[in-house]
């Protein structure tokens, strides 16, 4: 066994090589309930020389590496594993140059994505994925989770603005994969290997992403609903009136006895569920566009439709809806936050679903989402001491997936697979479609040093 | 519910030490899901990026010595004593894990292990937390002696004559940090019993600090005038004792209940009984955040759990207590001043309390009230954190001078002694002429007809 924190101090600054037990355990988890681990060193990278030379060096003594951004994951992906190297980009964080002439921006992977968000914003650009820890989360970690957002819908999810990228392969070797050109058909997409690869693949240690035109005008409603149905019939009816908003966010009652609880904008706690609604781009299109979803909303029987006065009226509605998840911690001890997801076609049906399963297991279910992109979080509400519940718990997930799967869905649409979804992959994906992934993980990473046992064995 | 009310109270312990972080009760540390929404706001985080220094890697480290599988060692001690306490954490985090219960219990545990324990700091703390901060007539003696010293040209010819130099280092650091000490203190300036000059509409208990009494006892006779200007009788119990926030803080639990326990007597004894008043008043951010915690503080003391639970629920910052009655707008043209506000973290992150002293200041004739960037970022003051991290908070005192330098504003007002000690060393360093106000000091010399204000 060699001594990996002497062999490291040789490699960047004594300081940035943490190894105390307080250090360790301070890296042990990530936003993910009831996964844990404890690494045996952690670097703070600052450099892709650095990074390259880690990778060289774990390499060479066969020892794991495991990324990790801010830690936010929602699928354990940068949890340690057995006498690991955890190797944190959070001090990797600056932006290297903002393009306004090809809208792009060029970051290093720890740079996090609220500041990326802000830049865009102070030159009248957007920088769309959103996702609900964007205040902390890096960069570097959306791409490797590829991570999707609020605006999913409308704006697609972090691939659809990764332009390029820098990544250590597993043997340390230095890549830069993409351009700023809108078109590139020279050879194998490769950085698209990249996104979503739960750094198993390679570290990404700089992306270029793409920028785009910030719409002109924005307006969000919340729509009130005294049935479940009714919210989900009127995400169907807007998409099928081809209108495609930013924004179709919903929560289902205790979802916004929590948020409300925390956030206090005066959410309905009466409602069974509530519809987060946001339309952007031309003032003209967006008047119309509003007009026809308040309509449809009615239509549909919503009890109330209430329209954001002020821009910081929408930001407060968008931030409450974000802190869903860890307010739905309130209720009880372990949140176990699942990311099951359908067609659009099929929301009602999964939804109800959820429903049945949480009554069948005599289990508490918080649901919230995206709506409009079939994105649900049904959200267990649990206790893990508890281990008789723990085992309905697990029944339920895998009941949860299974339907998602059998109506044409998949079992994780934003939060990737790490270790919290491993055991329903081959379910999800067949044996073909998963054996190839384990080839490309095999050509790229031989020796198995980067997040090994994640995604799958 | 209050908001400060213990999430799930603790089982009634006879002895007189329930603060464990071992025997807290397992939700209160499973409230944390570690999902990283706290890590943005906390002070330390943003400086070094290293997740210990996190509100989230404190919670797993304390939870981690609660399950057993960390011991309390010297480099736990140290991280409980690196955070700054500013609560900025509670703010963001959705889950509403109570933050301030168990970092209190955990640096309870350290001081009973006496983990972090030297010679020196042993003296330190035995003279401050035990020995001045416990005896209300022994910290104004000191605070005469600093006044001569101040006042009498002393320090003038000390300074000149280079004699600093003299002093050690880190006491010489600490130099520009001394509060200017006020000529009189609050009990020569305030009579126990002061009423309005109509019919009292509410009757209440006035809390003079300790540190707030000797450096800026001009603001509780502003903060009386206010009172009194809106209709209220003010009773002020002499000789008062400090709440106790710097030993709760400070791992000196048992002194901090000693130190309730003294603060609802002598407001008892003035005010004949808790119940004949309609609020009891503090006008220091720090202490208030504290001082609404005594419910849980006392809650196994059979004599005092009651009427700490009463007092909890009486007390109530300036700001606050002003707001909900509705407070006199000023009359007259006023001066044109351009006023910025700095949120103490014990009032706003603490107490939750942020629109209150905007909406007192916006009151005031011709005061226009610009936003000061980061205004709740803590400024380093921190308790007694600029005297034991020097470092750390320097680096928040320049980050803070440079956002007020931002706003152009001549004045920052804000609701803390704490606070106010930070941001004038601040200033004399920067040598440059903001003044640092209460915003009650702004709204007396308002009531006053823009006269008032000279100390």
């Amino acid at each position: 066994m060699p001594n990996l924190t002497a062999d490291l101090t040789a490699l960047l600054e004594p300081a940035r090589v943490l190894h105390s037990r307080e250090d360790l355990l301070a890296y042990g988890y990530d936003g993910t309930a009831a996964l844990s681990g404890v690494p045996a060193v952690v670097v703070m990278v600052k450099t892709v020389e650095e990074v390259a030379a880690i990778v060289k060096y774990a390499a060479a003594n066969r020892v794991p590496v495991v990324g990790r951004g801010s830690g936010t994951g929602l699928s354990g992906g940068s949890v340690p594993s057995m006498g690991c190297i955890i190797l944190c980009t959070a001090q990797m964080d600056k932006v290297i140059e903002l393009d306004e002439k090809n809208l792009t921006v060029l970051v290093e992977s720890g740079c996090i994505t609220q500041k990326v968000s802000d830049l865009a914003d102070s030159v009248g650009l957007l920088y769309p994925p959103d996702p609900g820890s964007m205040k902390i989360s890096t960069i570097g970690g959306n791409v490797a989770e590829n991570s999707g957002g609020l605006r999913g819908l409308k704006y697609g999810i972090t691939r659809d603005y990764v332009m390029g990228m820098e990544v250590v392969l597993a043997d340390g070797t230095v890549v830069w994969l993409g351009n700023k050109c809108v078109k590139d058909v020279a050879g194998y997409s490769m950085k698209d290997i990249f996104i979503g690869s739960e750094g198993t693949l390679g570290i990404i240690t700089k992306v270029l992403l793409k920028l785009v035109p910030k719409p002109a005008a924005k307006k969000t409603m919340l729509a009130t609903f005294a049935r479940m149905d009714c919210a989900s019939d009127t995400v169907s009816a807007i998409i099928a009136a081809k209108i495609i908003p930013c924004t179709l966010e919903f929560l289902d009652k205790i979802t916004i006895k929590c948020v409300e609880d925390f956030a206090k904008i005066g959410l309905p706690l009466d409602a069974e569920a509530i519809l987060l609604m946001e339309t952007d781009g031309h003032p003209a299109a967006v008047e119309d566009q509003a007009a026809q979803m308040v309509e449809i909303a009615k239509r549909c029987g919503a009890t109330s439709v209430q329209v954001a006065q002020t821009a910081e009226e929408s930001v407060r509605l968008a931030s409450a809806r974000r802190s869903a998840f860890s307010a739905l911690a309130r209720v009880s001890p372990t949140t176990i936050l699942e990311d099951a997801t359908v067609p659009r076609s099929e929301l009602s049906k999964m939804i109800r679903y959820i429903q049945d399963v949480g009554a069948r297991h005599n289990l508490r279910i918080g649901t919230f989402g995206h709506m409009g992109d079939g994105n649900l979080h049904p959200t267990f509400l649990t206790d893990e001491k508890n281990a008789a519940e723990m085992t309905r718990v697990e029944l339920a997930m895998q009941e949860i997936f299974d339907f998602a799967i059998s109506l044409g869905g998949t079992i994780t649409g934003e939060h990737g697979v790490g270790l919290a979804k491993k055991p329903f992959l081959r379910r999800a994906l067949g044996n073909a479609s998963l054996d190839l992934m384990k080839l490309l993980k095999k050509s790229l990473d031989p020796l198995g040093i980067l997040n090994p046992g994640k995604i799958f064995d | 519910m209050h908001p400060h009310a213990p999430k799930t109270p603790l089982p009634p312990s006879p002895g007189a030490k329930p603060f464990y972080l071992k025997d807290l009760d397992f939700g209160v540390l499973a409230q944390c899901i570690h999902c990283g929404l706290c890590l943005p706001t906390c002070p330390t985080y943003d400086a070094t990026k290293l997740e210990k220094h996190s509100p989230r890697g404190r919670i797993q480290l304390m939870r981690n010595v609660a399950e057993g599988r960390l011991d309390l060692t010297e480099a736990f001690g140290d991280e409980m004593y690196f955070c700054l306490g500013c609560l900025a954490c509670e703010t963001a985090c959705p889950a509403g894990v109570d933050y301030t219960r168990m970092f209190e219990e955990a640096r309870a545990d350290i001081e009973r292990a006496g983990i972090l324990n030297t010679e020196k700091r042993n003296w330190i703390r035995s003279i401050m937390l035990r020995g001045v901060f416990t005896r209300p007539w022994l910290l104004r003696l000191i605070g005469r002696m600093l006044r001569i010293y101040q006042a009498s040209g002393m320090e003038w010819l000390v300074k000149k004559l280079g004699l600093l130099r003299l002093l050690p280092k880190n006491l010489r650091e600490l130099e520009p940090l001394t509060p200017r000490v006020e000529r009189d203190f609050s009990d020569a300036l305030i009579a126990e019993v002061e009423t309005p000059k109509d019919a009292a509409r509410k009757r209440v208990g006035m809390l003079t600090g300790c540190v707030q009494d000797l450096t800026y006892s001009s603001v509780n006779r502003d903060t009386v005038d206010v009172l009194l200007a809106n209709g209220c009788e003010v009773i002020t119990p002499r000789m008062q004792h400090c709440c106790g926030s710097l030993h709760g803080h400070n791992g000196e639990v048992d002194t901090a209940r000693d130190m309730a326990r003294r603060n609802i007597d002598a407001m008892e004894r003035s005010a004949g009984s808790l119940d004949d008043l309609d609020a009891i008043i503090t006008n220091a951010g720090g202490c208030g955040s504290h001082l609404k915690h005594y419910d849980h503080l006392l809650h196994d003391d059979p004599r005092y759990a009651a009427r700490a639970r009463k007092w909890t629920a009486k007390v109530k910052d300036v700001h606050e207590f002003l707001s909900a009655i509705g407070t006199v707008k000023p009359t007259g043209v006023g001066t044109e001043q351009v006023v910025t506000y700095h949120e103490s973290c014990h009032l706003c992150h603490g107490q939750k309390i942020t629109k209150q002293p905007r909406e007192l200041l916006k009151l005031i004739p011709g005061l226009k009230l610009v936003e000061l960037p980061e205004s709740s970022w803590c400024c380093g003051s921190a308790g007694v954190y600029n005297i034991t991290q020097p470092e750390m908070s320097a680096k928040l005192l320049d980050r803070k001078m440079a956002n007020i330098a931002k706003t152009g504003a001549k004045c920052v007002a804000n609701g803390n002694p704490g606070c106010s000690v930070q941001l004038e060393a601040g200033v004399r360093t920067a040598g440059s002429d903001v003044e640092i106000v209460h915003p009650i000091t702004l709204l007396a010399r308002a009531y006053r007809g823009g006269q008032g204000g000279e100390k």
